[in-house]
């Protein structure tokens, strides 16, 4: 691989890629992100490969496996270039149309499109896909561009240009004002301005300082940050190695959590080919700078998130937070200046030295600048990552981006910020999506995990299952969060199981301000967040669970049963052959009776009674009905005297 | 000029640099109670009892004495109602394990704690961490250690090692607020040479 040893080089052997490269060339690229390689993605790469071989195409068609464009509620997506035509959900039978059809003939193959559920309209294309329409993708756009183990492309697409400017014509100081004039805040959790974080290790006498990427993301049902550092790995080492410069380190280092280990591979391998570039290791671009920058597995604990605890299990020990009250971007890793910012942020840096701060901040809120990207999952449409400038409401990434809640149902209440976030309800979905907004809506921005829930979610329960993911998580050094939040756990379930009583929701407010107020890190302060939330905008859900052994939800297993409704029954037995407790017993033209003794209340009957008769019925806080018997048990069919 | 002044509960007290609030406190004669603190060992900041207040312009937010470093002109408060509304309660989460604690009890009547709170989980040992952090950092032995994590950790003697070394030591044995460390030992002991 060629060094280059300035950024005029580096230009010219940008246009040396490019000129090889012809546009017009047809490339089809199938996202090989996580998400879609559990759909097959592999398997179709793999079924392009063999078909283009066999139809002798193979000197004139590429193929390539590429980052994660979002969608994952569709995938496997494939892209066609150079008409940039987006087919969804590809199996490995639809390949040989796709080559015959729309690499040969340039037809598209109708079947394969987005078809838009609210107008029946077909999407060729990505950007007129409804989902898409509605984001702004600054940090996320280029993954269906780049295979991500191949350098090339990301230089083919102005990588490493940040990084030339950087060190070719600005000083480290110069770099750090244009990163605090762009207000860029951590997209890690709190939101703290990272150049102000840069700023204090800069300014911090010691000559050794460490620069790391949090790829510890841990939350329930959040991914943005695997499919950035999937998907395009180099974004996030030229913005390390640019805030490496900015601040004066000569070492950076990469936590990724075990559980991602594609992330792993490709961003060890986008390392490796960095340095053998010279964009990373000793006098970069002949600036004389030197950095190295070296990957970390964790063990997947979510505490390892927190910065104290990520850099105890760097240093080679159990991740448990440090008691400290001086900030580690002044004493961290190894007692040295160290600034540590999560892989969203980091990709976000290389943009702000190529567009400018004065671009970034044109995005966004008064204090929340630039895109976000959120991981919308749960009761939703279109599942998957969505990257939206900040200040949109709750209700357009819901809606419009999110496609609303299938089903028919009711919109409830959205989940953000991860376990430690709280639920926002549908009176504040105009809500605009900032830190300092979902903060003072009792939840947080945190890394941008968003799950959303529908009318059928219980939210006492939504607050016990989080309580309960946190209190796994804990590492267990402090009290008030390892037997804090296990005696919120066990009262939480309580009330589940409708043992609630008197005074618990006083006792759960006292664990809470206990652990808000005396944790010793984030995770525990943070913790009654799910719990705190709830209970501000769902207390009838909390009362009705203790006072009347009710779930509104009709959801908590212990307070529900399942009934079946005499006139509503056509004894057609579908529930009494699918209850896998051998609970129902039925006949021909005998109405169904559930046996609540035997009943497991797993819901197959629920499910399984066809939609035209709907006589199974969930019922909560009201006795069960005693079951037909004798006569009024047997069904008259109507016209058919029996 | 390394001498620092600071005012505890509106007394005026010296301390040096580098000090913490709590040994500032505990030179002046003023009590801070503490669970996980011992004065051969560095800060470890898990019993969070000896939580304080700190007052600065009108507003006041909470801190462990054992770890903030003390600044001039701090003002700390030792005891407010809520500092002991907190306290109390990280007493009765930790009575649910040891109710039969010396230690615990007597702080339970200072503060007037409910050792029947919570439902009893007796599994005695409180994770001050004292025997672990005293054999690593006094004796450099590391025959016991924490293991898991969360509410599933525990106190663990490494039986290879505490065959070799514990007999003849046993200094962590009165370092222990609930006598678990005790029980922990002997059932090693009873694997290793029944």
């Amino acid at each position: 691989m060629t060094r280059l040893n300035s950024p005029e080089e580096l230009e010219g052997f940008r246009q040396e890629i490019l000129s090889r490269r012809d546009p017009d060339k047809p490339c089809i690229s199938i996202c090989a992100g996580s998400g879609c390689v559990a759909s097959g993605a592999l398997e179709v790469i793999a079924a392009f490969k063999a078909e283009i071989e066999k139809q002798g195409l193979a000197a004139t068609v590429d193929t390539k496996g590429t980052g994660c464009p979002g969608f994952c509620e569709r995938g496997p997506v494939v892209v066609i270039y150079p008409e940039e035509i987006c087919y969804l959900q590809v199996m490995p039978e639809d390949v040989p149309e796709i080559i015959s059809q729309t690499v040969k003939e340039k037809k598209v193959v109708d079947r394969l499109l987005y078809v838009d559920p609210a107008t029946g309209e077909k999407a060729v294309h990505e950007y007129d896909i409804s989902f898409y329409r509605n984001q702004e993708r600054n940090v996320i756009c280029n993954n269906i561009k780049i295979d991500s183990k191949n350098i090339d492309d990301y230089l083919a697409n102005g990588g490493y240009s940040a990084l030339g400017e950087a060190l070719g014509s600005m000083t480290p100081v110069e770099v750090l004002e244009e990163v605090k004039k762009a207000n860029l805040r951590g997209r890690g959790g709190a939101g703290f301005p990272a150049g102000v974080k840069w700023e204090g290790s800069r300014n911090a006498p010691d000559p050794v300082k460490y620069v790391i990427v949090n790829a510890d993301e841990g939350d329930p049902g959040a991914f943005m940050d695997r499919a950035v550092l999937e998907g395009n790995p180099h974004s996030v080492l030229e913005g390390l190695i640019i805030g490496g410069y900015a601040i004066g380190a000569q070492e950076g280092y990469i936590y990724v959590r075990h559980e991602y280990p594609l992330a792993v591979e490709n961003i060890t391998l986008a390392i490796q080919q960095a340095e053998a570039c010279g964009l990373l290791g000793e006098n970069i671009f002949g600036s004389g700078y030197n950095f190295r920058v070296f990957v970390n597995q964790g063990a997947g604990a979510f505490v390892c998130g927190e910065s104290t605890a990520l850099m105890t299990s760097i240093e080679g020990r159990a991740g448990e937070p440090r008691p400290k009250y001086v900030r580690s971007n002044v004493v961290g890793l190894w007692g040295h200046p160290t600034v540590l910012n999560n892989v969203e942020t980091w990709a976000n840096v290389p943009l702000i030295i190529n567009k400018g701060a004065d671009w970034f901040t044109s995005i966004g809120t008064e204090s929340s600048k630039g895109t976000k990207i959120f991981s919308l999952v749960g009761k939703i449409a279109n599942t998957g990552l969505v990257e939206v400038p900040m200040g949109i409401s709750l209700r357009d990434i819901v809606f419009k981006i999110g496609g609303g809640i299938p089903g028919g149902k009711k919109f409830k209440a959205v989940q953000t910020g991860g376990p430690s976030g709280g639920c926002i309800p549908e009176s504040l979905l105009d809500l605009p999506v900032g830190f300092d907004e979902l903060t003072a809506a009792g939840s947080m921005m945190g890394s941008g995990g968003m799950i959303v829930m529908d009318e059928d979610t219980c939210m006492v329960d939504t607050a016990r299952y989080f309580v309960k993911f946190l209190t796994d998580e804990s590492c267990g050094k402090c009290v008030p969060c390892r037997e804090g939040l296990r005696q919120m756990d066990n009262i939480l379930t309580r009330i589940t199981e409708g043992k609630g009583g008197e005074g618990d929701i006083e006792l759960l407010e006292a664990l809470a301000e206990t652990a808000q107020e005396a944790s010793l890190c984030a995770l525990g302060k943070s913790a009654p967040n799910p719990f705190l939330s709830t209970l501000q905008y769902f207390r009838d859900e909390y009362e009705a669970h203790i006072k009347e052994k009710r779930c509104p939800a009709l959801s908590c297993k212990e307070l529900i049963a399942y009934v079946i409704d005499p006139e509503q029954c056509r004894a057609c037995q579908l529930c009494v052959k699918k209850c896998p407790a051998g609970a129902i017993d039925g006949g021909k033209d005998l109405v169904s009776i559930i046996d609540q003794e035997k009943c497991t209340k797993c819901g197959t009957c629920f499910e399984v009674c066809p939609p035209r008769f709907n006589a199974v019925r969930k019922i909560s806080g009201e006795p069960v009905p005693p079951p037909v018997s004798g006569e009024a048990r047997k069904i008259v069919r109507g016209g058919k005297e029996s | 000029m390394s001498e620092i002044l600071l005012q505890i509960d509106g007394k005026e007290v010296r301390a040096e640099k580098g000090m913490t609030i709590l040994e500032a406190a505990k030179s002046a004669g003023i009590f801070i109670p503490t669970l996980c603190h011992h004065e051969k060992l560095e800060p470890f900041g898990a019993c969070r009892l000896c939580i304080v207040e700190l007052e600065s312009r009108g507003s006041s937010r909470l801190v462990v004495s054992c770890v903030y470093p003390v600044e001039n002109n701090l003002v700390v408060r030792t005891r407010s109602e809520k500092i002991d509304r907190i306290r109390k309660m990280i007493l009765e989460l930790l009575l649910a394990h040891a109710p039969d604690s010396f230690v615990l009890e007597e702080l339970a009547r200072e503060y007037g704690a409910d050792r029947n709170r919570f439902e009893k989980e007796a599994s005695f040992c409180i994770h001050c961490g004292l025997c672990v952090r005293y054999c690593a950092e006094v004796k450099k032995k590391n025959a016991i250690g924490f293991v898991d994590r969360g509410i599933r950790k525990e106190i663990s003697f490494i039986p290879e090692i505490a065959a070799k070394e514990c007999m003849a030591c046993k200094e962590c044995f009165p370092l222990c607020p609930t006598e678990a460390l005790q029980a922990a030992f002997v059932l090693t002991m009873g694997l290793v040479a029944p």
